[in-house]
Order: structure tokens, then C-alpha cells, then sequence
């Protein structure tokens, strides 16, 4: 007789997140159900709306625009940040001299930065993009001045002793080093690089889900919001589970 | 062949806490020569791993002179603790840091009873397997000065021995310089051509004395013991260090 372990099921991961994520929707509908208000539809009339949307090339077009922005402002990002901060890191005269414009760049509200981008270089597309990474550099840098911080010392002296040239010392012994803070200001950046998109795409852009979400704010189109959003959950997750986890699975094989 | 000469007027170290500087090497002068293996022998924390960062070009902050002859040597330096890449497997940790060929790599990791965890990384390994593995990447690189920082302590006594023999084999086979710290006398005795012992706080050199029982003899414990009492007869001083 086949018999199937129910408990044992209930242990997996896998089948508690599916489980957690059945009843949140299980819940939003009711919610629906029970409200019956235009501001809140149920989850098949978003579905319906994200097919329609997807067929039509609406929500690729905008979602690409938005993916292409991320990718270029991320990447300069992200490579402008490691740099100065493990220049900062090993460097403390460095460090104690720029300490204080990182303290403030950390500090200037997104907001105004975007503003004075679209503000001094215009509606521009570099404006957007200059944007986004004056806002995330700080970021970046202060996670990679950390690791440069925390550098073993031991393992430098065996390179310098042994004789390793500079690129074998920064791929055999300090990038390795620098993985988790590398993939630390790598998740904190993708998330806050999205939000911060979406308000340059908002504020100045006439394509991106930014600007697509604030024209259906205009319409007060709450189901079509609901759809980007859903879609852009899709995206970020897909990007952790088919980029970030296997990159983070394949460099900490080690431990 | 290269000689090494070694002056150092002053190491001191800056304690932060009080801004007082503490001086941990005064006047030490020595020198190898010959492809000499030559042991310094003195208390734990007597500046013997300063000596050897000195040596090693890993500290250039002292007064005093270094001669490495014409072409710097090439240094193996076998740490206290074993500094392995954790995330690279036993065989890229050694040949990272070597121009060794393959079959050379595969009779030293044989040697030291390494062959299986050839492909492991440092943390499937213990202590003494990470010990050896450090002590793999030394010989392998085929030094001309080779700085040994008690690299046997946490080996058990057959691995201990075994690696010494090792050792010695692969000196005498290739001569090169040997600066080898410890403070176990036998272990000193049974490897040197000359022991130097150091008095600390700050660390002067107290006795150079020359081991001169026959290499051949140097397996027979009962001929360790008598040099080793011997030398406590004729210089009491040296009790105090060990």
C-alpha cells in the first residue's frame, strides 16, 4: 500500500515557505472578497491583468527599461565603491581624510539628490543614472571599507613572503576575503537601488515601472500596481535565486 | 650557496595603551653561512618570530642591517600557525605559493601522509594535517634560506619525527641556510650544526655553541641526552632560558 508521510512533508523548507505563501494569498482574497472595493481586487483579477500587461509588451518594455537602468548604475556602482573602499580600508590616512564627505554623502536624502541631478544636468538619462549611484556608492563603500578593515594580516604576510604578485594577492587572498561584504553591498544595493529607480523614473523619465506605476496612480488603477509589483517581486527573487545564491553557493564551497 | 648576515641594533614595538615604546631586540648580530641549519633556542616571547619577520622581509621597521648576499634568497617560511588559504584545496594552497612541478608536489604530500587530502580544503583538515600541508609549501618552494618557526609543536612524536627526518633529507640533499626557532632542546640538538641561545627582554644572544655529534649519529637518543646534560654541566646559564 502506498502511504504518503505528511509530517515529514510539513518539514521540508521548501514546503513550509509554499505553505506560508498559499495562505498569505488565501488571506488577500478573502480580504477582497469581504471589502468588495476597487482599492483592493483579488489576486486573479491582478493575475489577469499581469497576463494581459506581459502579452501585450506593456510590462516588458517598462520593465526592461528599469532592468537596463539598474544594471548600469549598479555596475558603475559597485565597481566605484569597491575601489575607493578597499582604498579606504588599507589606507588610513585616506580614511580619515575623506571620512567626513562619506558622512555626508550617507546622509543626503535620496530625494534631493535626484532632484539636483534632473535639476543641473537635466531630464537626462546620465542625470538618472548619476542619480541612482551618487545614492548607492556611499553604501558600497563604507561595506567594502569594512573588509579591507578586516583583512587577515597573517595570510598578506604569507603572500608577500612566498612572493605572490599583486593580481595572485587580490585573487587568491583578499577577494575571497572580500566575498561576503562584496555580496552584502550586492544585496543591500539591489534593494535599494530598485526603490531609488523608481522615484528617478517617477520624478523624470518617460518609460520604467517608476513611471508606469505613477501613471496608474494618476488612474487610480490600483489592480495594475498590484501587477508591476507582483512582477517585480518575480524579477528580484529570480535574481537571488539564479545569480546571487549559485555565485554565493560555488565561491563559499569551502567552508 | 648564499651568506647571510644579520645586524640588528634595535627592534622596539609602540604599545598603543600607554604610547611607551618596548624594546624586544638589542644588538643582535649573527650570521649563516656554509648553508648552515642553525637553531635559536630561548623562551617563548623573546623576539625569535620578530627575528624571523625581520629575515623574512615581512617587518622593515627596525635600526640595523640585513645582507642576503648578491641575489635575494628565496624564503620558506613555515609560520607558527600553518596561514593556509581556507578557500583553496590542499594542492593550490602549495602550488600557489611554489613553482613546484607536479610530480615533486605528489612525493612531498606522500611524505607527509597527505596524498588523500590533496583535493580537501584547509577546514576538512586537523591542525597537524594543516602543520604538514604548511610545511609542504616550504620545501616545495625549494628555499635558499629556509625560516622555521617551531613548526613540530602540535605534530604528534612519530609525525614529529618522521618530518624531521624529512627535513634533514631534503637539506642535506639540497643544502641551503636553515634559521629553525624552538625552545625543545632535544629537537635542537638533534637538528643543528649550531645552537644559539637567546636571553629575552630585551632578546641579546647569551651562547652560540657547535653541535658536533656526527649527522649519522644524531638518531640515537642516549647521544642527544648526553650532549644535552653535558651542555647544562658546562653552561648552568642556559637552565634559565629552557
Amino acid at each position: 500500500m502506498l502511504s504518503f508521510n505528511y509530517k515529514s512533508l510539513l518539514k521540508q523548507p521548501i514546503a513550509q515557505s509554499s505553505l506560508s505563501f498559499i495562505l498569505l494569498i488565501l488571506l488577500w482574497h478573502s480580504l477582497a472578497i469581504f471589502l468588495e472595493s476597487p482599492t483592493l481586487p483579488t489576486p486573479s483579477v491582478v493575475l489577469t491583468i499581469l497576463v494581459d500587461e506581459t502579452v501585450s509588451g506593456q510590462l516588458l518594455h517598462h520593465l526592461s527599461a528599469t532592468l537596463g537602468r539598474l544594471l548600469i548604475s549598479f555596475s558603475i556602482a559597485m565597481l566605484l565603491g569597491c575601489a575607493i573602499g578597499i582604498g579606504l580600508g588599507i589606507n588610513k590616512r585616506l580614511n580619515n581624510f575623506f571620512d567626513a564627505w562619506l558622512l555626508i554623502f550617507l546622509n543626503i536624502p535620496a530625494l534631493v539628490t535626484i532632484i539636483l541631478c534632473y535639476v543641473w544636468f537635466g531630464l537626462s538619462e546620465t542625470a538618472a543614472i548619476l542619480a541612482v549611484v551618487i545614492n548607492k556608492l556611499p553604501n558600497v563603500i563604507v561595506t567594502l571599507r569594512e573588509g579591507a578593515r578586516a583583512l587577515d594580516d597573517e595570510l598578506l604576510a604569507m603572500a608577500k613572503c612566498y612572493r605572490f604578485s599583486k593580481l595572485k594577492t587580490l585573487q587568491h587572498v583578499i577577494w575571497p576575503q572580500l566575498h561576503p561584504f562584496i555580496m552584502a553591498a550586492t544585496r543591500s544595493g539591489l534593494a535599494l537601488i530598485w526603490k531609488i529607480i523608481l522615484v528617478v523614473e517617477m520624478l523624470g523619465r518617460s518609460d520604467g515601472m517608476g513611471y508606469q506605476l505613477h501613471l496608474f496612480f494618476q488612474l487610480f488603477d490600483v489592480a495594475s500596481i498590484l501587477a508591476y509589483t507582483v512582477a517585480f517581486i518575480v524579477v528580484i527573487q529570480s535574481i537571488e535565486f539564479l545569480i546571487l545564491k549559485p555565485l554565493d553557493k560555488y565561491a563559499l564551497r569551502w567552508r | 650557496m648564499s651568506n647571510i648576515s644579520i645586524q640588528i641594533h634595535d627592534k622596539s614595538y609602540l604599545n598603543t595603551t600607554d604610547n611607551s615604546t618596548k624594546q624586544i631586540i638589542h644588538n643582535v648580530s649573527l650570521s649563516l653561512k656554509n648553508n648552515e641549519f642553525v637553531c635559536l633556542v630561548g623562551h617563548s616571547g623573546c623576539g625569535k618570530t620578530s627575528l624571523l619577520n625581520i629575515l623574512a622581509g615581512l617587518d622593515s621597521d627596525f635600526s640595523g642591517d640585513i645582507s642576503l648576499g648578491n641575489t635575494p634568497p628565496k624564503v620558506g617560511y613555515i609560520f607558527q600557525s600553518p596561514r593556509l588559504l581556507p578557500w583553496r584545496t590542499v594542492e593550490k594552497n602549495i602550488s600557489l605559493a611554489t613553482d613546484c612541478n607536479a610530480e615533486n608536489l605528489d612525493f612531498l604530500l606522500e611524505t607527509m601522509s597527505l596524498s588523500e587530502e590533496k583535493q580537501h580544503f584547509p577546514a576538512q583538515l586537523s591542525l597537524g594535517m594543516s602543520r604538514r600541508v604548511s610545511i609542504a609549501r616550504a620545501f616545495a618552494n625549494n628555499p635558499d634560506l629556509l625560516l622555521m618557526d617551531e613548526p613540530f609543536v602540535s605534530l604528534d612524536s612519530p609525525t614529529a619525527r618522521q618530518v624531521r627526518q624529512l627535513l634533514v633529507n631534503l637539506w642535506q640533499k639540497r643544502p641551503h641556510n636553515v634559521l629553525f626557532v624552538t625552545h625543545d632542546l632535544r629537537e635542537a640538538i638533534t637538528l643543528a650544526d649550531r645552537l644559539i641561545f637567546l636571553d629575552s627582554k630585551p632578546m641579546t644572544i647569551m651562547k652560540e655553541i657547535r653541535v658536533n655529534i656526527p649527522r649519522e649519529e644524531r638518531n640515537n637518543e642516549t647521544k642527544i641526552e648526553q650532549f644535552r646534560q653535558q651542555l647544562f654541566i658546562d653552561y648552568p646559564e642556559i637552565h634559565t632560558l629552557l
